[in-house]
């Protein structure tokens, strides 16, 4: 791993873990239950890139099948749950 | 650390992972300062489609680079990513809306598969079927 790439990979997951404290905040202050659900969607996301760039990272092809399965339980729980909030159960 | 890359794929993926770092904190720092919902909704597409895209065009340089063929298995996560963030987005809207509406706050618009129905005041719960 030459200097140029792991410093840039350094300066990545440093602003996604700040991007994941911003928006930490937002998830416990939320006013409201759908702006929590749009938190923790983010807050996914930021779990799958964090993968992805360990991957680069370590020159890794283990990481990739990590992201994959976090951006699917992503849209899995999302949904899940503004269906619970749209219509009070999750499965009809 | 196996094979060194050339510095020109290098200084590429480098480029490409600050930038999707800068577009996701960009993208946190309006969920976090943006005042209204319905407002709110639109900062994290900045990360869902230019930090997600970045990273996995840094991952296929990166991987294609070192094993001198085309790896092309990171887009399966921006063809997923599209596929499935615009179905939870819709989603929450609807949400945000619905919850506006069962909350009585004025200025909410009304369904429009009933015309006549002013937004429903505090019934018993959000069961509608």
């Amino acid at each position: 791993m030459s200097s140029v790439l792991s410093i840039a990979c350094l300066v990545a997951l440093g602003s996604y873990a700040l991007a994941s404290v911003l928006v930490l905040v937002r998830l416990i202050a939320g006013p409201r239950a759908q702006d929590r659900v749009l938190a923790l969607d983010l807050l996914y996301l930021h779990g799958m890139l964090v993968m992805l760039v360990l991957g680069i990272r370590y020159g890794s092809d283990i990481y990739f099948e990590g992201a994959l399965l976090i951006a699917l339980f992503s849209f899995v729980s999302s949904s899940a749950m503004a269906k619970f909030l749209l219509r009070g159960e999750v499965i009809e | 650390m196996s094979a060194e890359l050339p510095i020109g794929a290098q200084v590429a993926v480098a480029v490409l992972l600050v930038l999707s770092g800068v577009f996701v904190l960009i993208s946190a720092a309006g969920l976090l300062c943006l005042k209204q919902f319905f407002v709110r909704m639109h900062p994290p597409a900045l990360a869902y489609t230019f930090g997600s895209w970045c990273v996995a065009l840094a991952s296929i340089i990166y991987f294609s680079v070192r094993e001198s063929s085309f790896v092309l298995h990171a887009s399966l996560i921006t063809i997923l990513l599209s596929i499935t963030v615009p179905v939870t987005t819709l989603l929450l809207a609807r949400v945000a809306l619905f919850r506006r509406r069962v909350a009585g706050i004025e200025g909410t618009p009304p369904p429009l598969t009933a015309p006549s129905a002013v937004p429903r005041g505090r019934e018993s719960g959000p069961s509608r079927s």
